[in-house]
């Protein structure tokens, strides 16, 4: 039975976010044939991202507008949200287990007074409709789970889900409700940037992560280059950052990022097992590390035994001559 | 102040996990206070050494939750309350658990209720803004710093690494973030204590609630463990060598360049 599916997408630095292409590719299977259903919300100016929701994948894309709109509270685009649902009355909602995500899908959840089911890697059809597959114990282990009863709501784990191949020619209706938004209870402030505006740690297909081992801030330029040749993101371990030569935001853990990029490269880390939890599910695993018998090595699929400040600039070489011979 | 904290009961994080009967392994497993709650109870102490008042520990669980309720206590907290379901339910998931905490606090009136961002076991981090929905009040995730004066609150919370500050106001609920505090040891006093605090156990039947009241919405059908890795393959030679071969492998082994 065809169903229609609402995604709603977010965008970061003005441009739409990856996992959202990603949510329309399960939006689009989920849909069995009905309509996929984009929304995006924001001050304005949303075209863009509509033509490009479009291209994707997504049948018809819903903006909703207010000024109130131009940063994300949670009230603010709970509201938003709630009206386009309220318009489009999907069988199933997809977002990406983002920190807005993560933030605003557990209010919408309780407000419907529906079930959710997050970070989501996998689904399948089964014989009591979609079967969602998700880590649980970070990712020691993994659940199935169904919905047994009202809307399927899901959140899905960035990198995991592959994305519709974009299509220029396709198009569909874009449409605009301005959405009434009030009682807004959190205000913010200010936002200190932390980050760097290059690639996403949580969306990169290709991660660098430096340990203790890296000694200093310097010592990450090594790492920094490397990423770059690969355009990919550089992350660390807790030591790293508890040792200052990183900012926090950088951290892949259990108490850090969960990642699952294409490619892991992690240069004198260890392998404890809360820096597992963050890197664990990642596709391809290198380890480059001095000591032969680091645990690194037994979940790693190729392990390079050395020093990493020798390595890593080898290593951004070769790849580099790779590029320019290829 | 009214201070509550929410507080899951979870395997150590370095517990290997196993399954035996399509279910996690859980004898003779550790368990620890869920590592995002110790943030929790740790700022609650806090809060209320500030600004006076109680802390109060709810936990939705079964009777061996008691050992980290009392290690709450332990640690500062000064009541506890167990939502025994042991008896009375078969099934649960996060609306299951919002329900019966959404029921109590109904019948108490926070100020504000601290839980942790993230269970580090089904780890969905739904139950505090579906909790704060419920109760209508607003929510503030992934905090570090808190400060509260009169009815303001000023809160910096992290954001996929960058850092928000927001203001808000009582009533609240916020969920603790890594860098927020660090969580003190019990001690030896404060054990002995503990042994003496309230530990107040309901059951679903207390708050009013029937078992169709709580019923889940989604059901968990099998639990596996990812493939074993296989053992990877330690590459040989100096390292000009292993850099060739890697970047061959990566190539056209697994693809990823
Ligand atoms: C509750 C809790 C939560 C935690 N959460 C996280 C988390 O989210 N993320 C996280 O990462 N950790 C976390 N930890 C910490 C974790 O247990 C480890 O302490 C940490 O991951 C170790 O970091 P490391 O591997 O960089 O350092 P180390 O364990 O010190 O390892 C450094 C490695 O570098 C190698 N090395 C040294 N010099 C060189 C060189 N020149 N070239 C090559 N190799 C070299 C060494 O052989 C060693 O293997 C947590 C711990 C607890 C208790
Ligand atoms: C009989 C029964 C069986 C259940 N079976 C399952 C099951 O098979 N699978 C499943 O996913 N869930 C089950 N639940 C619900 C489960 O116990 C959790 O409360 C719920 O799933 C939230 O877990 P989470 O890891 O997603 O929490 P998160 O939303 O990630 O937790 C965030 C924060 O919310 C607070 N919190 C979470 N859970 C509790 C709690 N129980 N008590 C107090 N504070 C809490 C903590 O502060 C925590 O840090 C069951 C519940 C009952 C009553």
């Amino acid at each position: 039975m065809s169903k229609n599916i609402l995604v709603i997408a977010e965008a970061k630095d003005g441009e739409l976010r990856n996992v959202s292409f990603e949510a329309i590719a399960l939006g689009k299977k989920l849909s069995e044939g009905g309509e996929v259903i984009a929304t995006i919300c924001g001050d304005g100016n949303l075209e863009n991202y509509g033509e490009e929701l479009i291209q994707y994948g997504a049948d018809r894309v819903v903006t909703a507008v207010n000024p109130e709109l131009k940063t994300y509270t949670p009230d603010g685009f709970t509201q938003a949200y709630k009206a386009v649902i309220d318009q489009e009355n999907p069988d199933g909602i997809v977002m990406g287990h983002t920190s807005i995500g993560k933030d605003v899908t557990p209010k919408l959840a309780s407000q419907l007074e529906t079930g959710l089911i997050s970070d989501v890697t996998e689904a399948e059809e089964g014989d009591d409709g979609f079967v969602f597959t998700r880590p649980i114990y970070s990712g020691k282990a993994f659940e199935k789970k169904i919905v047994t009863e009202g809307l399927t709501f899901v959140t899905i784990r960035p990198n995991n889900i592959a994305s519709l191949e974009k299509d220029g020619s396709r198009s569909g209706d874009i449409s605009s409700i301005d959405v009434d938004v009030q009682n807004i209870r959190t205000i913010i402030k200010e936002v200190i940037r932390k980050t760097s505006e290059g690639v996403d740690l949580s969306e990169a297909k290709v991660i660098v992560a430096g340990g203790r081992a890296v000694k200093s801030s310097e010592g990450f330029e090594p790492l920094q280059e490397l990423a770059d040749e690969l355009g990919g993101a550089v992350g660390a371990s807790r030591a790293a950052c508890d040792a200052g030569y990183c900012d926090y935001s950088l951290q892949i853990g259990q108490t850090g990022k969960v990642v699952t990029p294409d490619l892991y490269i992690a240069c004198g880390i260890s392998g404890a097992i809360q820096h597992l939890a963050g890197m664990s599910n990642s596709k391809v695993i290198v380890a480059i590390n001095k000591d032969p018998e680091a645990t690194i090595f037994n979940i790693a699929d190729y392990g390079l035994v050395g020093d990493i400040f020798e390595i890593v600039p080898k290593l951004t070489e070769e790849i580099r001559n790779m590029k320019v011979n290829s | 102040m009214n201070i509550y904290v929410l507080l899951k009961r979870t395997f150590d994080t370095e517990e290997k996990i196993s399954i035996s009967n399509g279910k996690i392994e859980d004898d003779g497993a550790e368990y620890i206070i869920n590592p995002y709650d110790e943030y929790a109870v740790e700022e609650a102490i806090n809060l209320r050494d500030a600004h006076g008042g109680e802390v109060t520990v709810v936990t939705v669980g079964e009777e061996d939750a008691e050992k980290q309720l009392r290690t709450a206590l332990a640690m500062g907290a000064d009541k506890s309350v167990l939502i025994n379901t042991e008896d009375d339910l078969e099934e649960g998931d996060q609306f299951t658990t919002v329900r019966i905490l959404e029921a109590y606090f109904k019948e108490n009136e926070p100020d504000i209720i601290l839980a942790g961002n993230v269970a580090i076991d089904e780890a969905s981090g739904q139950v505090g803004p579906r909790l704060a929905e419920r109760l209508d009040i607003p929510f503030v995730t992934t905090i570090t710093d808190i400060s509260i004066e009169g009815d303001t609150v000023s809160i910096e919370r992290d954001v996929e690494g960058d850092v928000e500050k927001v203001e808000t106001s009582l009533p609240l609920l916020v969920t603790c973030q890594q860098g927020l505090n660090e969580p003190r040891y019990p001690s030896l006093p404060g054990i002995m204590k503990a042994k003496k605090k309230p530990l107040e156990e309901l059951e679903i039947d207390d708050l009013d609630l029937e078992e169709e009241d709580v019923e889940t919405k989604t059901r968990t059908l099998e639990i596996f463990l990812p493939p074993e890795k296989q053992a990877g393959k330690i590459l040989e030679g100096d390292a000009d060598e292993q850099v060739k071969e890697l970047v061959g492998l990566l190539k056209n082994e697994s693809k990823v360049l």
